[in-house]
């Protein structure tokens, strides 16, 4: 490796560093404020890009190559910042007071919603954005050839670091965010009015989104992919730098700009497992990452304080009325019913598993779909290179996930709230990459395909009863374990980790242990669901199906023991019903969770239950707050 | 008394279930220091951050200049005049002494002289000594006076102080209760929750005696200090 081409490396390298600081900037400005971490903030991006592409002919025409190409990118970022209000206005600024998870899951919704929007407008096709007049060249550096472009964006980054640190520091605005990211209901009683305050910082950061998204024109075609990989990228950065920081931000983007540029060398297939390999690392050393603070109190920390799982009691007769019905389903019920039931029951068990370590547990997971891949994974790999009898595969791969949770969890659970949620998004990504990149063992991208039950278990109705056993034995052992003192532990260490401490309880264990078995039950619905559709492909393991088990949790009821059951079902059949009506699912999909999240945070069954049916009165049910600090 | 300043009927509040407050009454006029007296936990503070809007779970009416506020958001409150010191002071951590005072910054909502950063170094001079340090790395009572400061900053016309005088050293205390003093003589009104008797005996005019969540008792300050009986029942530890 001479000199001028480690050169170019960095520089390449620190390039990146300044699309990804551009970013990342946004985001954690948004979330210093607001606590709330914006998963849009990549359809922001590219929404940017898209906005970009498409008012660059007519600026330009107008305003000429000089200015024109710059204007235009304006445009669309202060365009792109308006969108940003209208998202803060209509949904987030009713949740500022909300558990994490539905936060969460509105910002989620709003990237289904946009990613559709964004294929309605602009099509399935990418768009090849334009090259600037002037930075088309490339300079001469150490004898080798760098592209003007990139030796631009070099600059931009720090340019924007200088002007917001200006901004936050040199202005009476930028000292009112300063004070409410550190304690926001101090600058309130000081006279500071937050909806205006939080308006405009999501105005700066959905502007520095979409400005990032016009800039990255030049080296990429807006396309529709854009969004994930950016916010799983604008992730790692905030949280290495420290949610909140932009120094931190700023550090981080030159970390794993240069990561990407040398990785690539040393680890040319995958990238992104190093990238997330030094964020762990990050964090085993710096828990809030290299500049940030710990998360106050006063914010959502407490956020699942209210979700508390004692239902009513449920009367025994309605459980086995229930069991009842699922028993003689295959009698009457089409094939394809059945089919969809069994699939119903699986993601039944995924999202009952993945709600007990986040109600139960206190234990926000957002990667839950790594156990589930797993478990599918394992299963179908076990099957097919080493011919494991396809029954035993069924059992043994979810003691895989159970094992590879155990150690995952022993890592995850030193941290809280919105850092182990994007812990656990890390290494399902980790784990999603290696799946999508090992294609000699895992099938890449195609999977693994043509794996069925043997014999008598393949028939549609037969392997409805396997699932129904199986799945079924599982979720009675993990509702056992919510009303035990094992699942009182939970709770306890959830409402209050520091008393636990203080009465002796080794809380830590107890959420390893929690961890585990959710990871074992998700491996168990990984394998069965490998089998029902008889094989895998990397999107089992996608942030999509970590969503999914939490919607489904949210529709039927967080804060209920049976709610993520039904809410598994009314998913599963609304999905099957709703898909072939419309190309536009997400869309679909993305209103109904945010309808979910701001008018039935409850759910289902909470509504259900908050009903007094004697009565025929309704309590009101709103989004269960943070508790009050006490005096 | 005068007018009131601040005035509040029939107060209820609540955390969860728990109820706090019991049908609290109380009256600061204008120009008037009253003390709020009364053990840890007896429902102080809760009184305050009742009357500021900090807390969702209440009943009852509060007034401020005659205006029902009880449905106003805590910067609403704040911009009609009303300055609330918090017990855990909740100095900006990362902004400077003249950062913290900005935040508070706002122009007086009658004719009054505003405050200055220079006005209040002189009210407190130790500040004006750090004014560019990290309001986090202060002592105490360096803190204390900054949270004071920062509350005059907005120009307030009556301050809520929650236990001012509390794990400060004597020399500090002594400080304090100069600047509430002063702050009197500028016709500011302020109510003050204590738990050191004298304290209040040296500022306050008038004090309300409360404990588990009720008003036991309202009177001048001077009796309270001479009624042994009222302090055994309600204030000794």
């Amino acid at each position: 490796m001479d000199l001028s081409f480690v050169v170019n490396q960095v520089l390449t390298g620190l390039a990146g560093a300044s699309s990804l600081f551009l970013v990342a900037s946004g985001l954690t400005l948004i979330f210093g404020v607001s606590r709330i971490v914006n998963f849009a903030h990549g359809s922001l991006f590219m929404l940017g890009a898209y906005a970009a592409v498409t008012i660059y002919g007519p600026v330009v025409a107008a305003l000429g190559p000089a200015i024109g190409p710059w204007f235009a990118m304006l445009c669309a970022a202060l365009a792109v910042g308006l969108v940003g209000v209208a998202i803060e206005v209509l949904i987030l600024r009713r949740l500022y007071h909300a558990p994490h998870m539905l936060q969460i899951l509105a910002t989620f919704g709003i990237v289904l919603i946009m990613q559709d929007a964004v294929v309605l407008i602009w099509g399935y096709d990418q768009i090849v954005g334009p090259r600037i007049p002037g930075l088309r060249g490339a300079v001469t550096i150490f004898g080798l050839r760098f592209p003007q472009y990139e030796l631009f964006m070099l600059f931009a980054g720090p340019a924007v670091f200088v002007g917001l640190w200006l901004l936050l520091h040199r202005t009476r605005w930028g000292t009112l965010v300063r004070a409410a990211t550190r304690d926001r209901e101090m600058a309130d009683i000081l006279g500071v009015d937050q909806a205006k305050l939080f308006t405009s910082v999501f105005f700066l950061g959905a502007a520095l989104a979409g400005l990032a998204g016009g800039l990255q024109l030049p080296r990429e075609p807006a396309n529709i992919y854009l969004d994930v990989r950016v916010i799983l990228e604008a992730f790692v950065v905030t949280v290495i730098g420290g949610l909140g920081s932009i120094g931190g931000a700023l550090l981080a983007s030159i970390l794993i700009g240069l990561l990407q540029a040398f990785g690539i060398l040393i680890f040319p297939k995958s990238t992104l497992v190093l990238v997330f390999a030094v964020m762990a690392i990050v964090l085993m050393f710096r828990p809030w990452g290299l500049l940030g603070r710990p998360e106050p109190q006063t914010t959502s920390d407490l956020a699942e304080t209210k979700a508390a799982p004692p239902d009513r009691p449920y009367a025994a007769h309605l459980v086995v009325a229930v069991l009842a019905v699922l028993m003689v389903l295959p009698l009457f019920a089409p094939d394809y019913i059945v089919k969809l039931s069994t699939q119903a029951i699986i993601f039944g068990l995924l999202a009952f598993s993945l709600n007990f370590i986040v109600a139960t547990g206190g234990i926000l997971s957002f990667g839950h779909a790594a156990f589930f891949g797993i478990g599918a994974y394992t299963a179908a790999i076990a099957v097919k290179n080493y011919g494991v009898p396809a029954g035993a595969a069924l059992l043994a791969a979810p003691l895989i996930a159970g094992v590879v949770a155990l150690g995952v969890g022993w890592f995850i659970v030193r941290r809280t709230g919105i850092y182990l949620a994007m812990l656990t998004l890390a290494f399902a990504q980790i784990v999603w990459s290696v799946a999508f990149q090992w294609v000699e063992l895992t099938g890449g991208d195609n999977g693994i395909v043509g794996v069925w039950m043997p014999g008598w278990a393949s028939a549609t109705g037969a392997y409805y009863y396997l699932t129904l056993a199986v799945c079924g034995t599982a979720i009675a052992v993990i509702w056992r374990a919510v009303f035990s003192p094992f699942g009182y532990t939970l709770r306890a260490g959830r409402d209050s980790a520091l008393r636990c401490d203080a009465i002796g309880i080794d809380l830590r264990r107890h959420r390893v242990l929690a961890f585990a078995l959710a990871g074992t039950a998700a491996g168990l619905a990984g394998s069965s669901f490998m089998f029902l559709k008889g094989g895998v492909d990397p999107s089992l393991l996608s942030m999509d199906i970590s969503a999914d088990a939490l919607i489904m949790s949210l529709i039927g009821g967080v804060q209920t023991v049976v709610g993520p059951l039904v809410g598994a079902a009314a998913f599963t059949f609304l999905k099957a019903y709703i898909m072939p009506l419309t190309d536009q699912w997400r869309l679909v999909l993305g209103v109904i969770i945010i309808v979910l999240v701001l008018a039935f945070p409850r759910g289902i069954v909470g509504f259900v239950n908050a009903r007094d049916w004697f009565s025929r009165t309704v309590t009101r049910s709103p989004i269960p707050a943070v508790e009050e600090r006490t005096a | 008394m005068g007018e009131a300043m601040l005035k509040i009927t029939g107060l209820n509040a609540y955390y969860g279930r728990a109820h706090i407050l019991h049908d609290v009454d109380l009256t600061l006029g204008r120009g008037e220091v009253v003390a709020l007296l009364g053990r840890n936990g007896a429902g102080k503070s809760t009184i305050m951050k009742s009357a500021m809007g900090l807390l969702s779970g209440r009943s009852g009416r509060v007034e401020f200049r005659g205006r029902d506020v009880g449905a106003l958001r805590p910067y609403r409150i704040s911009r009609l005049g009303l300055a609330y010191v918090p017990e855990d002071r909740r100095i900006f951590s990362g902004l400077t002494v003249l950062e913290n005072l900005e935040v508070g910054r706002r122009a007086p909502a009658d004719a009054s002289k505003p405050w200055t950063p220079e006005r209040l170094f002189d009210l407190f001079p130790n500040l004006g000594e750090r004014r560019d340090q990290d309001g986090a790395r202060l002592s105490g009572g360096e803190q204390q006076m900054l949270t004071v400061g920062r509350a005059l900053m907005g120009n307030p016309l009556a301050i809520l102080l929650d236990e001012p005088s509390e794990g400060l050293a004597p020399i500090i205390v002594e400080q304090m209760a100069r600047a509430v003093k002063t702050l009197k003589d500028e016709g500011m009104s302020i109510l003050l929750s204590e738990q050191n008797l004298y304290f209040a005996h040296a500022v306050g005019d008038r004090a309300y005696v409360v404990d588990r969540g009720r008003i036991r008792y309202e009177g001048r300050l001077d009796e309270i200090m001479a009624n042994d009986e009222i302090r055994r029942a309600h204030l000794a530890v």
